[in-house]
Formats: structure tokens, C-alpha cells, sequence
């Protein structure tokens, strides 16, 4: 594995430096000009670029086993190193359902011998999904996956009872359930946000009381139990408020927005195109700005992706016949870059927070992702040229399904290389496989 | 052919249309030996106050004709076999009178002559309202040109012209200001108006 | 003027254009010979999505009164079953040669799709989607108001005619007041009915209890009310649509919408003691098929104020205007009705 050194390169926006990456790690770090290649070191010129710590999204659905026509962890793992990534958590509504330990251990192995980046995959918290009883939790922990985070996610745990028997158990091994706040009964048959729009143009609704009402739940649950609970994919105003009131009050509780809540609203289901179909539904601009002003001033924790390819005959029908979900491992960065640091919300910096120290800390795989950039520490890394715009194409993209809310979008920002410890996985703009992987 | 401004020539006025509608009137009542029985009917656009005129004559020569009871109008919108070649065409009115014209001697009248198409086209609607003894054409100008087997019965004036020029009938009721018919000698005027046929 | 999607695209001069084309094809209903031959040569696809019989005979009886070729598709499959996909029927359709497509679906946006999303060059006329819109229905139920109540309350006169405008040709509905009653919040009819209405000068209330009225609607160009007695008591509506109701939203456990029939009868049905007070010219429509004795009692659905089998009648003439303006012309302007 070569050396690398990168000239010029900003760390999280700051004053230029050169880098050195060897043996896996941040080998020296010094002003431009001061630091020397060793014989062999593949010299890239990052000037005018930005050097984050490795992408981490601890949300993204890799659909294998089950849908590998859809993706799978090798497609979706190549997807994420080229949106920056270097670890994600997979989410365990697959098929069969990753409740056992076996199933983790397999889709782990899988992302190994892809060597994209790293792969934690998430246990789900019920058997089967079904919310009826607590699957082996201590099982997955202790598997060779190390799982740490717990998620039902596309499902609500919506049994209280349940709900608190999770948060009490996996304290045993610090491990964390992620909810997917969504009151069954409240969202029976919906299809799009509830509001104006959907009343107008005649799709069921999609309340936001039947997230925040959960989210108002858990967090007194977790509360009184003394755990702590993620919130997924929040997306209204009402939710940010009652995360802001629960850490106000000391509840150990973080949330994530994903990047189309940052941008987009329920007025795009007027053309009734599928591909703005997702759960929870597009909201109004009110929302998005609520959730804008939550990630800035971190009431929200983390940015994630909730990447969910779909087939094409999944997306091209009607809307009440069509999937939830859009891809977003490849626009991630930039729809944070283009509604965040671009209009003075956020610095790179925080890019950097919400977008790796944050995630990994949640998930537990902090010692290796989410570090500072500094001499010693694991070479997980993305080098990004902000200056540069592309035009988004579904159907051009690593990930293996085209649905994509962003299609046409021009939107700011260009993954140049990828490291995963030391190693790129991406240069030039380009995946580069690893040597012997699958 | 002309350039610059089109030629436009008057070839009737307010007054010889005035004495074609009367002398009309005479050969529709020597034709069929009196009024009773008669029927006008219209064709929108300028053949509706064409035909309100004719039945105020033929009252004038025999007051046994009742223009209330005996002038209706016909649209032919829906018969006609050119709808696809141009944009939708709003439908007009059709209106007969209260006893029909099963029987009767049917007189269309219309303003200008020409391919015989919407007089084909108003016979295709005849059928559809009922059987009249005869159907009968009174039109205000023959201008020729004739692309189906049709001939009128009562002509106000033969006008032969070129396919280039188009004719333009004002009528008082329908477009204000004196009754005149012109010709336009602009040859590549390819607009259509509700006159011009 | 390619499709008929939803009266939220109808501006008041289509609109009216609409009702006036509708009054003539009306008036030859009314002969022996029915039939026209204006659409000779082309061919109408009734693509049923839902089952509807009523509606799609209504379809296909304009279609052939003039003289145009029905095929009758009906589709299997819904959201819980999928049978072949829209995008694949609407190809078939195309390799046919359908030059209109006239199609009832489950989903909301589907004949929207059709229409826009390049499968075929068909126009397309939406017979009700999902509950969105059912444009149709909005104007045969806007050609019997007009018919019955123009010259009440204003309304604009002057047919193109110039003459009486008889039948209210060439007016529309300014002044004139339609209480809608009954479930709005899953009717494609009621969405249609505020619309249109509003378009043509009307002014709308609904009358609902809460449940069935949409969050939202204070968006909608018209009043709501829950007390249905008030309504017709004070505000003296011209009109009174009373919307059908589905049992089963009755009987859906906790999610039911509504206790029982019989207090649903009680606080909204139209019966004998509120039709009474209703103003003498008031009529009673009703876009079928009716639950007697639910939503509307049998003695209003058959007293002299209701115009229940004038709609249907209505609706034909309607359909074959629509047909008429889609289908007849050249196809050279883009666009929807």
C-alpha cells in the first residue's frame, strides 16, 4: 500500500498543510512545504481542497441479504466510498431479518471482502421486525460484528412496554436503540406529509404528531430508565423542539436529520413523482427550517444518510404504489454543503462533527472513525474539492438503483479521494478496488 | 398577384343585398307555388340573420308564412369533415322549429357558396332531425369552386373568383356598421374566418 | 386543450365552454336519432382501474353517440395486489392506436402520470383518481345547477347567442349558494365540486362532522360547517349535494370515522323534516350510487327537488363535450383543459 501525500490540504477548512499517510495512519502533518514523501508516496495536489475525517452514516440500507437486486454490500459499500465514507451502519430490515447473530456476522464478513469501508451492521431490536418480542440482542453484541446500535428502522417500536425493556437492556453493553418514531396507527395507508398539499391533491396523510409523539415518549422513557435513545431520520419542527427540551433536561438522547429533510418539501408530491415518496414524508419549509436551525446549533447530532435503493419498477408506477425511499450516499456531502456551509450555517468543522466525530461516537466506533486529524491517528479520511459542481444523475452513480430526489440538481462539491486506513478507496474521483477483494 | 397592401374590391352593398334577399324571397315562393310548408333554416354564422331577413320577406309576400313558427337554425359543427385539420371548432346552436320538419320543404340558407362541403355537411345533420319533403339552398354568393355534386336552388349573385382571394360577407347583425360583401385579392392569405368559404 | 385531469385546471372560460358544448350535445339527446357522427374514425379506451359501472357506460355511451370506437380495458390489480404495471398497460394502449384514453384509478395522480410521463400521446381524461379529483362528475353536477338555477340569484347572461341563453348557456354561477354534505375528506367528487364551483362564482360550505373534514382545508375557496340543520336554516343554500358515504368507514374499530349510521343518518341525512327547509327552488343532487336511508331518505331522493336522474343524463351530454373538445380538433396546442 503506497504512502500518500497530500500538499496543500486544508483540514477541516483550515490554514493549508501537507499531509502524510503511511503504514495506515496520519504519519506527519506540517506547513506546506515541511513535510517529505517517502520514496514511492503517490503526491496529490489538494490545493484548494478540504480534508474531513472519513465519513461515518449511521443509517443506510445495504439490502443484502434479500434484495441484492436493489444493492448489495458490495454496490453500496462502493457507493459510500465514493460519497466520502469510509463506515457505515447497515440497517437490519433485510430479508431474513438481521436479528440473529448469524445474520450480522454475515453481512460484517460481507463488507470486509468488499473493503469499501466499514461495515457495522445494526441488530434490529424485535424478531422478524414483528415488535412482539426482543430478539438476541446480547448475542449480536458479542458477535463478531460488535453491534452497538439497535434499530427496528422502516418499523416503529411501537409497544411502550417493549420500548422500555430495549432501552433497559442494552445498557448491559452500551449499546444504543435508534427509533423510528412513527406511530402505526396514526400513518395506517399514508402516503405523503399531512397538510395542505396532501389535502389538495388527494394522497393520505402522514401526521407529524405520529412522530413527535413517539419521540415524546421515548425520551422519557429512556429518561427513566437511564439510557440513552437516537432518534432516526427527525423531520419536523414539533420533533426538534421536544429533542431540544429532552437534552435541556439532561436526557441522554441524540437525533439525526438526512439530507433531503435539509432541502426539500411536501409541494414536490404535486407532480405525484414517486421519487420524492419517502418515510418520514418530505415536510413543509417551516419544517425544513426547523431542522436547518437544529443541526446548526446541535440540537440535532448527526446528518445520515437513510440511503434506501429501489428497483425501478419500485418508482415508476403510481405514487400509491410506490416504495418509500431515495439513495443518498452520493449527495450526501453535497446537499450539506450546498444548504449548510455554503449559506455560513455550518463550518467544515461541524461538517466534520455531524458527518463523522458524532456518528461514530453514537455507534460506539470512535477509536477508529471520527477522529481528529493529527499525527498517530487512523488514516480514515476524505479529501474534497468544494469548488467543484456536478449535476446529479441517478443512473450514474456507484449505487446500484437510480432513485434519486436530486436528479438534474447541480450541487456543489467533489469527492477526490477516500482513504480507509491509508488505503484509497477512492482517487482521482474514481472507486479504486482493493487488490484481491470481491 | 398583388404585393403590399391587399386589394380589396365591394362587389355587393348594403342596397343590391337588400334586393337579393327580396328577389330571393320571390323565387323561393313561385318555386314551391306559396309559403306554406316552408322551413328556413340557418347556418351560423351569417346565415341565421340571412335567414331572419328572407322569412321577414317571404311574411311581406305571403302572410300565411309565420317567420316565428318557420325560421330555426342549424349547426353543422358536427357533420363537418375538416375538424381534424384545424384547431376545436365551439359548437353553435341548433334550433328547429316546434313542428319540425318532417314534411316540410326545407330551405338552408347560408352566406357564400363554395366547396359545398358544409352544405353536405348540414344534409348529413338534416338526416339525423328528421325527413323533410325537399331540401332546397338559397345562398347570398355562388363563388364557385364546387368540390362535391352540390348546387344551390337560389343564388343572390354568381361571384367567380380565383381560389387565392377569399370573400368577406359583413352583415349589420352579426358584425355592425353597413352590409357589404368584398373580395381580398391577397394571395397567400391562408387565415379562415367565419366568412370566408 | 390535450386533457381533462382535474377542474383545478379548468379557467372559467374553459369552463363555461365546457357546460355550453355540454348543452348543445344535451339538446341532441333529446332527438330520435342520437347518434352524431362527429368522432367517426377514433378510438376511446375506458381503462378502469376501479370498478365503476356506472360511470364507465356513461363513458362509453358518449363515446358512441358520436360514433367513435370504445374499447372497455379493465384492469386488473391495486396497491395490495399488483397486477401490470400502469406503465406497461399505458404502452399497450399506445401500440393500439388509442387517440383517448378515459381512466378510473385507485391511486391519486395517476391519469397525471399517464398524461405527462411520455408512455403514450393519448388524451387523457380522468374519471376519477384516487381521492383527488373527478372532473366530470364537478361538471355535470355545475350543467344541472345552471340548468335548474341561473337566473335565481345573477349569474352572468348574454349567451354567445345573444338571446335568452335558455338552459343558462353561456352564464355562470356568480351568487348562487351549494351546501356539500357528507365525507369530504375521501371524496375526489367533493375536491372536483369546491373547485369548479368556485370557478363559476359560486359560493360553497361543507357540511361534515370533524372527522371527515381534511386538515388543511382552510386552504379550500369555501366555508365549512359541522351543524347541517344551521346550515340549511340560515344560510338557505340554492343547492344541496349530499356525497355518499361508505359504511365501512363506520365500522373500522377504533378508526372508525363515525360512531354508527344511524347518528351519522341523524346529524346529516337529508330527510323530510330538513328538506323542508330548503328554499322552495332548492334542488337536491346527489353523484350516486346513494345509500337510501343513510346519507339522503328515500323521500328526498325521490321528491320533486331532486335532480338525482337528470345528473345522469347530464353526465353523458357532459362526457361527450369533453370528448368533443379533447378529440375533434387538430392536435396542435399543448397542454391540458
Amino acid at each position: 500500500m503506497p504512502a500518500y501525500l497530500l500538499k496543500d490540504v486544508s483540514p477541516l477548512g483550515e490554514s493549508p498543510v501537507d499531509v502524510l499517510l503511511a503504514d495506515g495512519v496520519i504519519g506527519a502533518l506540517g506547513a506546506p512545504g515541511t513535510v517529505d514523501a517517502p520514496a514511492g508516496a503517490v503526491v496529490v495536489d489538494a490545493a484548494e481542497h478540504v480534508l474531513l475525517p472519513g465519513l461515518v452514516d449511521l443509517h443506510t440500507h445495504l439490502r443484502e441479504p434479500g434484495r441484492e437486486d436493489t444493492e448489495t454490500v458490495e454496490s453500496g459499500t462502493r457507493a459510500a466510498a465514493a460519497g466520502g465514507f469510509t463506515a457505515v451502519h447497515a440497517m437490519a430490515n433485510t430479508s431474513p431479518v438481521a436479528d440473529t447473530a448469524g445474520v450480522v456476522e454475515q453481512v460484517w464478513r460481507l463488507g470486509q471482502e468488499a473493503g469499501w469501508v466499514d461495515v457495522h451492521p445494526v441488530g434490529a431490536v424485535t424478531v422478524g421486525l414483528d415488535g412482539e418480542r426482543l430478539s438476541e440482542l446480547g448475542a449480536m453484541a458479542e458477535s463478531k460484528a460488535r453491534v452497538r446500535v439497535f434499530s427496528d428502522d422502516g418499523k416503529c417500536v411501537h409497544d411502550p412496554v417493549l420500548m422500555r425493556r430495549a432501552l433497559e437492556y442494552v445498557k448491559a453493553f452500551d449499546g444504543v436503540v435508534a427509533q423510528h418514531a412513527q406511530e402505526p396507527r396514526l400513518t395506517e395507508g399514508a402516503q405523503m406529509h399531512e397538510g395542505i398539499v396532501s389535502a389538495q391533491i388527494g394522497l393520505a396523510g402522514w401526521p407529524a404528531v405520529a412522530e413527535e409523539a413517539i419521540i415524546a415518549r421515548d425520551v422519557l422513557l429512556a429518561e427513566h430508565v437511564g439510557s440513552r435513545l437516537h432518534v432516526c431520520h427527525l423531520s419536523t419542527r414539533g420533533s426538534v423542539e421536544i429533542v431540544r427540551w429532552a437534552k435541556a433536561r439532561g436526557i441522554d438522547v441524540t437525533a439525526e436529520v438526512t439530507p433531503h429533510h435539509l432541502v426539500l418539501t411536501d409541494e414536490l408530491a404535486r407532480g405525484y413523482d414517486p421519487a420524492f415518496k419517502v418515510n418520514p414524508p418530505l415536510r413543509t419549509a417551516d419544517d425544513v427550517a426547523a431542522v436547518r436551525e437544529g443541526l446548526a446549533d446541535g440540537t440535532i447530532d448527526i446528518v445520515a444518510t437513510d440511503h434506501a435503493p429501489h428497483a425501478r419498477e419500485d418508482k415508476d408506477c403510481e405514487w400509491g404504489a410506490a416504495a418509500f425511499g431515495m439513495t443518498g450516499l452520493e449527495t450526501a456531502l453535497g446537499v450539506v454543503q450546498q444548504t449548510m456551509v455554503d449559506t455560513g450555517r455550518l463550518t467544515w468543522a461541524d461538517v466534520a462533527r455531524v458527518l463523522s466525530a458524532a456518528p461514530a461516537r453514537i455507534g460506539r466506533i470512535d477509536e477508529h472513525h471520527g477522529r481528529p486529524i493529527a499525527v498517530g491517528e487512523p488514516a480514515n479520511l476524505v479529501l474534497v474539492d468544494p469548488a467543484a459542481t456536478r449535476a446529479v444523475d441517478g443512473g450514474a452513480q456507484q449505487t446500484a438503483s437510480a432513485n434519486t430526489p436530486f436528479q438534474g440538481r447541480e450541487l456543489p462539491g467533489r469527492v477526490v479521494a477516500t482513504f480507509l486506513r491509508g488505503r484509497a478507496t477512492v482517487l482521482g474521483g474514481t472507486p479504486v478496488p482493493a487488490e484481491g477483494a470481491g | 398577384m398583388s404585393f403590399g397592401t391587399p386589394s380589396v374590391t365591394t362587389v355587393l352593398g348594403a342596397e343590391d343585398i337588400q334586393r337579393a334577399v327580396t328577389r330571393i324571397a320571390h323565387e323561393v315562393v313561385e318555386r314551391s307555388k306559396g309559403a306554406a310548408d316552408l322551413v328556413l333554416l340557418g347556418i351560423p354564422t351569417r346565415g341565421v340573420p340571412l335567414a331572419q331577413r328572407l322569412a321577414e320577406r317571404l311574411a311581406a309576400i305571403d302572410p300565411a308564412f309565420d317567420p316565428a313558427t318557420a325560421v330555426g337554425e342549424l349547426d353543422v359543427t358536427m357533420y363537418r369533415d375538416d375538424l381534424h385539420r384545424n384547431p376545436t371548432r365551439a359548437l353553435g346552436v341548433t334550433h328547429l322549429p316546434a313542428a319540425g320538419i318532417d314534411g316540410k320543404i326545407v330551405v338552408l340558407v347560408d352566406d357564400v357558396l363554395y366547396s359545398g362541403r358544409t352544405i353536405r355537411a348540414a344534409l348529413d345533420a338534416i338526416s339525423g332531425l328528421g325527413r323533410p319533403r325537399a331540401v332546397r339552398l338559397a345562398c347570398l354568393v355562388d363563388r364557385g369552386h364546387r368540390e362535391l355534386p352540390i348546387r344551390p336552388d337560389f343564388v343572390g349573385k354568381n361571384l367567380p373568383t380565383s381560389t387565392s382571394e377569399r370573400v368577406q360577407v359583413r352583415l349589420t347583425e352579426v358584425d355592425g356598421g353597413a352590409d357589404s360583401v368584398s373580395i381580398r385579392g391577397r394571395a397567400d392569405d391562408a387565415g379562415r374566418d367565419g366568412a370566408e368559404q | 386543450m390535450k386533457h381533462l385531469l382535474a377542474a383545478h385546471d379548468l379557467s372559467l372560460d374553459e369552463a363555461i365552454l365546457i357546460l355550453d358544448t355540454a348543452s348543445q350535445m344535451a339538446a341532441t339527446q333529446s332527438r330520435e336519432i342520437k347518434k352524431l357522427p362527429t368522432l367517426r374514425g377514433r378510438t376511446v379506451v375506458n381503462l378502469f382501474f376501479e370498478d365503476s359501472t356506472r360511470t364507465r357506460i356513461s363513458f362509453e355511451t358518449a363515446a358512441k353517440r358520436l360514433s367513435a370506437d370504445v374499447i372497455n380495458f379493465s384492469a386488473k390489480g391495486s396497491s395490495v395486489s399488483k397486477g401490470e404495471s400502469l406503465k406497461d398497460t399505458a404502452l399497450t394502449l399506445h401500440a393500439m392506436g388509442a387517440d383517448a384514453v378515459v381512466v378510473r384509478h385507485w391511486a391519486s395522480g395517476a391519469p397525471y402520470q399517464l398524461a405527462h410521463a411520455g408512455w403514450l400521446d393519448a388524451a387523457v381524461l380522468n374519471a376519477g383518481d384516487g381521492t383527488h379529483a373527478h372532473p366530470t362528475q364537478a361538471l355535470l353536477d355545475a350543467f344541472t345547477i345552471r340548468r335548474h338555477l341561473v337566473g335565481r340569484r345573477g349569474g352572468r347572461r348574454g349567451g354567445r347567442h345573444g338571446g335568452a341563453g335558455g338552459d343558462g348557456v353561456g352564464a355562470d354561477l356568480k351568487g348562487l349558494r351549494i351546501a356539500i354534505v357528507g365525507d369530504v375528506l375521501h371524496s375526489r367528487v367533493a375536491r372536483s365540486n369546491v373547485r369548479l364551483l368556485h370557478t363559476l362564482g359560486a359560493e360553497v360550505t361543507l357540511v361534515a362532522p370533524p372527522t371527515l373534514l381534511p386538515i388543511g382545508i382552510e386552504a379550500w375557496p369555501c366555508a365549512t360547517s359541522y351543524d347541517l340543520d344551521e346550515t340549511l336554516a340560515r344560510w338557505h343554500p340554492d343547492a344541496v349535494m349530499m356525497l355518499r358515504v361508505q359504511r365501512e368507514r363506520m365500522s373500522g374499530g377504533a378508526g372508525a370515522f363515525f360512531p354508527s349510521p344511524l347518528e351519522y343518518a341523524r346529524r346529516y341525512g337529508l330527510d323530510q323534516r330538513r328538506l323542508a327547509l330548503l328554499p322552495e327552488h332548492a334542488i337536491v343532487l346527489h353523484p350516486g350510487p346513494m345509500n337510501r336511508g343513510l346519507e339522503i331518505s328515500a323521500a328526498a331522493a325521490d321528491s320533486p327537488r331532486s335532480v338525482i336522474v337528470e345528473q345522469v343524463a347530464n353526465g353523458v351530454a357532459v362526457r361527450m363535450a369533453a370528448l368533443y373538445l379533447l378529440l375533434a380538433g387538430g392536435s396542435s396546442a399543448e397542454g391540458t383543459l
